[in-house]
């Protein structure tokens, strides 16, 4: 019969329209910004830098390494390398970023700048209310703005940062170990040295004529060239 | 001297003018329109060029290119792994298989290894896109016909629930970014799959409230049904694909004919029209969409452990060897296919994108002449356009 398919899609509508006073789930709007949902835990927005210390000047994981720069699709990271070297979180000597700008009005949130970071210090926050006035300036971030703390990363992302806390770790025992192996290498070497010494102090006139035939080698290379 | 005085004095404007009916004198003039770039039933900034006898389309000239955004040339200017996130915005709403399509034709370059649970990923990721795409071009399209509001709504409250998937996995909505070549990017989150699972099993109330809905309605079968016929021959030999070529019935699905990724393993059905009207295209869709559940519901119970990237792709320094290749597959609007040649150097020598929506848009005028300017309307819905992809 002519209208049945229309009066059963009326059915539909009304049940929708009667079951959003009776049943919570119908209602599926949420009222922003008086309500919020949480943001997802993978949830990414804009890129920002991981600090390990109570100052974020000092504390910067980033060396100036410039691979992001260089990966960036739509290139909105500019880095400039300080001249100076300081220590990192394990104790190396780094370069450290004199200017890290990233021009979030052109960044696509690609997230490919996280992804091929080496030491762990570019991450994605979730903040997205960045609205601004300033159209040209409000939305290049330099280095002060973009450096958020490490408990930040823990808690916006945990799963993740818990990856990449163990990373470090790894990371920071590997460079104790070196540096311990080398300390001890160091000391071996220094004992062995000392014996040597020793023993050549021991040995005493034998070790003049031992150092004496030592340029012999070079002579004939000398001779030939002139 | 006032400007009125000015204007009366130069003869410009004849303020004595008796009023006239507007098109008196004028029978039988064909009027041309501009419809678009900014219509809203152009999806998007399109433009079709109308020349119309009365209401009836005697001749349309679609013209895009107002979203070109050099999408070809940039990739060729950065690395392979940079127009990743690029590819997102051909078809924002299906990026997950923009994504596949990419990947899949750099892996035949590279010849790169797809681990097991990636697969499964892919195939989940990409059925639930298409799932997406086509609850949106339902809604859509029933906007295009006039039925304001309740359709669309109904059509994004459901997509919303994807979303909500897609975002917890990829971390975007639409911009996912998800794909790596030899892999995916990161591994699904906890929880993650038993989510999935519902909402593959409640989609069906979904689909079934939608045809009560809809699929019956006399107003919506009087408005489709005989409008915007493509034959099959034309179809084949315009080189459409997708739901467009099936809706015309010819049996052309990629995911049987390639048999990329694990699509074997999984038996579905692909639904064919016999008609070829914006009618079928609509239940193709529709019908598409149950199968696509048919695929989903044992893949979310199969996906076994595993890595998800191959342990030989590099992020960075990218160098495939010099030579070329062509990967392809069935995205929600057609074949969508990349064709890549390198020169052994980190970005592509030659990047070319064989994108659905353009191609099925070649032959709107030949299913719009003769039709009323409300028919081209619908006709334009049914093929399923987005112009990300279009313009590129």
């Amino acid at each position: 019969m002519l209208g049945t398919g229309i009066l059963k899609g009326m059915v539909e509508t009304a049940k929708n329209f009667a079951g959003s006073y009776h049943d919570p789930e119908r209602l599926t709007t949420v009222e922003y910004p008086e309500q919020r949902i949480a943001s997802k835990e993978n949830a990414r927005q804009f890129p920002f830098l991981v600090h390990d210390t109570e100052d974020p000047m000092k504390g910067l994981r980033c060396v100036a390494c410039q691979i992001c720069e260089k990966e960036c699709p739509p290139q909105c990271i500019y880095i400039v390398k300080s001249k100076d070297k300081r220590a990192d979180y394990k104790g190396q000597m780094q370069f450290y970023p004199a200017t890290f700008d990233i021009d979030l009005s052109v960044c696509m949130s690609c997230q490919i700048c996280v992804e091929v970071c080496p030491f762990e210090s570019i991450k994605m926050d979730t903040e997205f209310e960045l609205s601004n006035t300033d159209r040209f300036g409000g939305l290049l971030v330099n280095k002060h703005q973009l450096a958020k703390s490490n408990e930040h990363y823990r808690k916006i992302h945990p799963t993740e940062a818990a990856a990449s806390d163990a990373a470090l770790a790894v990371e920071v025992a590997k460079a104790q170990a070196k540096a311990k192996a080398d300390v001890e290498a160091k000391a071996k070497a220094a004992a062995e040295a000392k014996t040597k010494a020793e023993a050549a102090a021991a040995a005493g006139p034998v070790g003049a004529p031992a150092s004496a035939p030592a340029p012999k080698p070079s002579s004939p290379a000398a001779a030939p060239a002139a | 001297m006032t400007f009125h005085d000015l204007a009366y004095d130069a003869g410009k404007t004849d303020f004595h003018r008796k009023a006239q009916p507007v098109g008196q004198g004028r029978e039988g003039e064909l009027l041309e329109v501009a419809m678009g770039p900014q219509h809203p039933s152009t999806h998007g900034v399109f433009r079709m060029d109308v020349v119309l006898d009365g209401e009836t389309v005697v001749k349309l000239k679609p013209v895009f290119g107002y979203l070109h955004r050099n999408h070809e040339k940039i990739a060729e200017n950065t690395s392979y792994l940079g127009s990743m996130p690029y590819t997102d915005r051909l078809d924002y709403f299906c990026s997950l298989t923009n994504n596949w399509a990419y990947a899949l034709s750099v892996e035949k370059l590279a010849g790169l290894q797809v681990p097991e649970r990636a697969e499964y990923i892919r195939l989940i990721t990409a059925e639930l896109t298409r799932v997406l795409n086509h609850t949106c071009l339902a809604g859509f399209l029933l906007q295009d016909m006039g039925a304001l509001g309740t359709p669309l709504m109904y059509a994004f409250r459901e997509r919303e629930k994807i979303l909500d998937l897609i975002e917890s996995l990829t971390g975007a909505r639409m911009m996912c970014n998800y794909m790596r070549f030899g892999g995916c990017r990161c591994d699904l989150p906890a929880g993650w799959l038993d989510a999935a699972k519902k909402v593959v099993a409640e989609y069906p109330k979904f689909l079934d409230e939608f045809d009560a809905l809809l699929s019956g309605n006399e107003i919506l079968m009087a408005r489709t049904q005989g409008v915007g016929k493509l034959s099959a021959e034309l179809a084949i030999n315009a080189g459409i694909t997708g739901p467009m070529l099936r809706a015309s019935g010819v049996d052309y699905d990629l995911r049987k004919v390639d048999n990329y990724g694990i699509y074997s393993r999984y038996p579905f059905r692909v639904p064919l029209g016999d008609h070829g009207d914006v009618y079928d295209r609509y239940m193709i869709r529709m019908l598409e969409m149950r199968e696509s559940l048919k695929i989903l519901e044992p893949a979310l119970k199969d996906i076994p452990e595993g890595p998800v990237v191959d342990p030989k792709a590099k992020l960075r320094g990218f160098r495939p060897k010099a030579g070329e290749a062509y990967g392809r597959i069935e995205t929600p609007k057609g074949e969508l296919g990349f064709y890549l040649i390198s020169d052994g150097s980190p970005n592509p020598y030659r990047y070319r994108v064989r994108p659905p929506s353009l191609i099925n848009l070649t032959i709107l005028e030949d299913m719009c002449l003769g039709q009323t300017i409300a028919d081209a309307v619908i006709t334009l819905g049914s093929v399923d356009i987005v112009l990300g992809e279009v313009d590129r």
